[in-house]
């Protein structure tokens, strides 16, 4: 494999790191948007979070990048693979991070909520301030974990025809037939890229076990 | 001069007359549901062989010797940190040279199983852990011998306590199996894929087959579900 394929590869890591990315922190937003509708207290909203987290987590990511992306040709919108995916992703993330996220926001003891009202904080102020910031201590682990499991997902996109490290690995392979030496390099590259948030994530969740013991 | 673009103008009007047509599907229902048999076999293939890695795993984890132990450390992380895409390609790839031919649905299986090995020995690793070694030594002091004591005192009571996790996780390979579609392995998958270039009925089928996958899932769970009750509802105290 010559530098030209090697740079290739690198090529398809940026996509991947962008698709990442993108994935992310829409979801993030998507998720605490589901997250904090899941925990409102109002029966329509929780059942409607509790319908598409259901719906996200029963069916493959395959499917929901599929589906996005021919439903969205079907609406008339005529948007770039590369748009289409993000879609994707960010949906598929909202399920996942909103699931996450829901029980962190359980977890945190409800006498904090009832402090918050006893000193008439209202409910923007009452999340914000008092509940969300220990939320989101006690998701971190589980929150990286996500990220590594979306940072392999986006691998998925290249079915889809999106190139990136996975597509770009499989266009090398078919130019010069040494698929094992190919799919070893994409998977060391996929690996140097989980593997420090993994070890950040088990990091995290020992230094939480110790301080909650 | 003011120019149309004329592909926009076209997709503008296919967009608007665009009537959904389930004919397709409906005629593809009997492999569809053929193929649903064959992400079962994939998903409950993969799963067996994942409990038996899981649990050499975490035999193996605890050896004697360090060599062992780090391989399968190594073998966890290097698995759980790279995508199933990549490893299934890899996996296809490499057993021809092992002198290994095998064609893509076993190859499929193989690789889930791996992928779920891996996630397997961290869960089961993490129930073992939790028995308190006190047990194992009132095992051994009541003249069991040690494969008894790591089978029922050890073993059934680590996989009663992780069996939520290993549950999700398992609910996890079911989904994972439409990856195997990429070295066309027989699954539901590849046969939505086939009716789609048949057909081009590209939403209406993925729209579908997305349902049954939710039914797959659903259909799991309460596989799991009963498996539980059935084994693992006795007092603990």
């Amino acid at each position: 494999m010559g530098l030209g394929e090697f740079l290739f590869l690198l090529t398809g890591l940026k996509w991947t790191v962008a698709l990442s990315a993108i994935g992310f922190v829409c979801g993030a937003i998507g998720g605490l948007a589901i997250a904090l509708m899941r925990t409102s207290g109002m029966r329509p909203l929780e059942r409607l979070a509790a319908g598409y987290i259901a719906l996200f987590q029963g069916t493959p990511l395959l499917m929901q990048l599929f589906v996005v992306y021919y439903g969205l040709a079907l609406v008339g919108l005529r948007l770039s693979a590369w748009v289409a995916v993000s879609i994707g992703f960010t949906l598929h993330a909202s399920a996942y991070l909103g699931e996450i996220w829901r029980g962190s926001i359980e977890a945190v003891p409800r006498g904090q909520t009832e402090a918050a009202s006893a000193l008439n904080l209202k409910y923007v102020s009452r999340m914000k301030d008092v509940v969300l910031p220990q939320a989101i201590r006690i998701s971190l682990p589980a929150t990286v974990g996500f990220l590594v499991q979306l940072i392999k997902g986006t691998s998925l996109a290249s079915i889809v025809g999106f190139t990136e490290l996975a597509r770009a690995g499989n266009i090398v392979s078919n130019q010069i037939f040494q698929p094992l030496l190919v799919f070893g390099i994409v998977g060391i590259l996929y690996f140097l890229m989980c593997w420090p948030l993994s070890l950040y994530g088990s990091h995290l969740e020992r230094r939480f076990a110790v301080a909650s013991r | 001069m003011k120019r149309t673009d004329p592909q926009k103008v076209g997709c503008r009007g296919n967009a608007m007359n665009y009537a959904l047509d389930f004919t397709p599907v409906l005629d593809g229902l009997p492999d569809l549901l053929a193929g649903c048999l064959g992400t079962l076999l994939l998903a409950l293939g993969g799963m067996a062989i994942a409990i038996v890695i899981g649990i050499g795993g975490v035999v193996l984890r605890d050896s004697r010797y360090k060599a062992i132990r780090w391989a399968v450390k190594s073998f966890v992380e290097l698995i759980r940190n790279t995508p199933f895409l990549v490893q299934i390609y890899f996996i296809y790839f490499a057993l021809p040279l092992a002198g290994l031919r095998l064609d893509p649905t076993p190859t499929a299986i193989l690789a889930l199983g791996i992928n779920g090995g891996a996630y397997a020995i961290e869960i089961i690793r993490g129930g073992v852990q939790s028995i308190s070694r006190g047990q194992v030594e009132a095992g051994l002091a009541l003249g069991l011998h040690k494969g008894l004591v790591f089978r029922l005192i050890v073993l059934k009571p680590a996989l009663r306590a992780v069996f939520p996790s290993l549950t999700s996780q398992f609910i996890l390979l079911t989904l994972t199996t439409s990856v195997a579609s990429a070295i066309s392995a027989y699954e539901l998958t590849s046969v939505a894929q086939r009716i789609e270039s048949e057909s081009f009925r590209s939403f209406e089928v993925f729209g579908v087959i997305t349902l049954l996958y939710l039914g797959l899932s659903w259909l799991m769970m309460t596989f799991f579900s009963t498996i539980s009750t059935r084994y693992f509802s006795y007092p603990v105290k």
